[in-house]
């Protein structure tokens, strides 16, 4: 690419992204517009709806005496670590299922099962073995990271072209070779899109095992405020959590961005 | 020529892929040939008669049912191959130098040399100005001819390839066989081209071995006393069309006329 090229790609690069900055405004405003007018219109109490600006003080405060960024920070590190150990230990297994048919038909009926069980469900089982401490709260997370994970690794692995194999077979590869040179490279589109999924699912998994019990983490503040009447406290829960999974989910997509260019013409991967 | 051993022997080989119904698909039947150093040998056969079959017995992918396929030449193991299929099959992720110095990354050559290498390749093959292309940004031809590239950048032994020209249209397909012509000229590499174009085999082979229908065996070899070097308008020359008259009729496509 010459410089010109790259200037171009720049600036339309640049260009689109401050359209797409102007949308996310315009639509950010529109809404809480819309928020503030219904509380003012029905006249609602604090603890049912509060008004924007309220919230943003509650906010405001909460970060203030440091218990935003105590919670967040406990929140983060079972997401991260869940989403860790849930993703590593779905693309082994994803990887060992795609290579073996015979291992995918044992395994197969018993990793559905597993998904029709829902989290909600089996947390407090693990809060009973595990403690409430933060193993209990990972161990949810990656369960929950697992299957989506899993299937986008055994999909991903089954897409490497058969004559690639061939090619790499009659150049004498390494198993690997083969696996650093052809399957992970092949195979990576489609798990950034499992471990897109895998990432805001973390999230989940960190609040539902701080609903069951805890004493720290946002899921935690969410039960402590509303408990307290507290309404404004619970939307500054709830929008922190929405801003940790979007930047978790925006990481991820940063990695495609970097590892994925050379799928779509523009130089940028598909959304 | 004569005095070197064959780099490849082929004695009743016998190919049989295991069916459903337990009888088996028998592909190739009773199949011996030699294939000598620096020969370009072209396979024509009807089509589905087990002329890729045959191919990949000699890349090593498949194992011979029956009879052995031997190496005289390589005592110990089998020579190096290149390999190009009838679809380019390059990295859709690499670049097009990248895709091309892929075998010699596989044999651990230091990138500086692999890069120098694939630089010179490039400027063989008419792909000046596109080493960081991507797979995408290529046509038809121009992907086919990395593809021959990668086959040829370890400098392999033997050069297997499986209708390489067939998906181009025709003006790519002629241009990329008076380019292949000048690259064999120049690297002395033994070829193996799978075709059903008579054509195409006469103009580029040495030698042409006709298959017969599937389970396939040896029909004919056909040795192809055109003056080198050749060009593609050879072919409208009388004796062409008398060896392609042979072809046409081991292959029972064409009866001659009473």
């Amino acid at each position: 690419m010459n410089l010109a090229q790259t200037r171009r790609t720049v600036f339309h690069t640049a260009r689109r992204s401050r359209h797409r900055l102007r949308h996310a405004f315009l639509s950010a405003a529109v809404a809480l517009a819309l928020w503030w007018g219904l509380v003012r219109l029905f006249h609602l109490p604090e603890f049912l709806l509060p008004t924007p600006e309220e919230v943003a003080l509650r906010g405001w405060q909460a970060i203030q005496d440091g218990t935003l960024l105590h919670h967040t920070w406990i929140t983060l590190q079972e997401v991260l670590s869940g989403l860790a150990l849930g993703a590593g230990s779905a693309t082994v297994v994803g990887y060992v299922l795609a290579k073996s048919r015979p291992l995918e038909r044992l395994l197969a009926p018993y990793l559905v099962a597993s998904q029709s069980v829902p989290v909600v469900a089996i947390a407090p089982l693990l809060i009973i073995w595990f403690g409430t401490g933060l193993l209990a709260k990972t161990l949810i997370c990656a369960l929950i990271v697992f299957f989506p994970v899993l299937v986008n690794t055994v999909v991903g692995i089954r897409s490497v072209p058969e004559a690639l194999r061939d090619l790499l077979r009659a150049l004498d590869a390494t198993p690997w070779q083969v696996i650093r040179y052809l399957e992970i490279p092949a195979a990576l589109p489609v798990f950034l899109g499992g471990l897109r999924i895998g990432a805001t699912l973390s999230v989940i998994g960190a609040v539902v095992g701080e609903f069951v019990a805890t004493d720290s983490g946002l899921g935690f503040l969410i039960n402590l405020a509303r408990g307290r009447y507290d309404t404004p406290l619970v939307f500054v829960a709830v929008f922190t959590l929405i801003a940790l999974a979007l930047a978790l989910y925006g990481s991820v997509l940063a990695l495609e961005h970097h590892f994925l260019a050379w799928q779509t013409p523009s130089g940028k991967p598909h959304r | 020529m004569t005095s070197l051993p064959p780099l490849v022997r082929v004695r009743h080989l016998g190919v049989v892929f295991p069916t459903e119904d337990g009888l088996g698909l028998e592909a190739i039947r009773d199949l011996s040939f030699e294939i000598h150093p620096q020969e370009f040998l072209a396979v024509v056969g009807p089509s589905g008669c087990g002329k890729s079959t045959l191919l990949r017995v000699l890349a090593g992918l498949l194992e011979a049912t029956r009879g052995e396929v031997a190496f005289p030449a390589h005592p110990q193991g089998k020579p190096q191959v290149g390999l190009v299929f009838q679809k380019a099959n390059l990295m859709p992720w690499r670049s097009v130098l990248r895709n091309i110095t892929l075998p010699l990354e596989l044999q651990g050559v230091p990138r500086a040399e692999a890069d120098s290498r694939g630089r010179a390749m490039i400027a063989l093959m008419g792909l000046k100005g596109f080493a960081n292309a991507l797979p995408r940004d290529l046509s038809g031809g121009m992907a086919q001819r990395v593809a021959l590239a990668r086959a040829l950048i370890h400098r392999p032994d033997l050069l297997l390839l499986d209708e390489p020209f067939t998906a181009l249209d025709a003006l790519t397909r002629e241009r990329l066989w008076e380019e292949l012509l000048h690259i064999w000229q120049h690297e002395r590499t033994t070829v193996v081209m799978v075709t059903h174009s008579v054509t195409e085999a006469l103009l580029l082979a040495d030698r042409v071995l006709v298959l017969t229908q599937r389970p396939a065996h040896l029909q004919m070899a056909l040795p192809v006393d055109l003056p080198r070097p050749r060009t593609a308008d050879l072919r409208y020359t009388p004796h062409f069309g008398r060896l392609a008259r042979r072809l046409r009729e081991a292959l029972g496509g064409h009866t001659p006329r009473p």
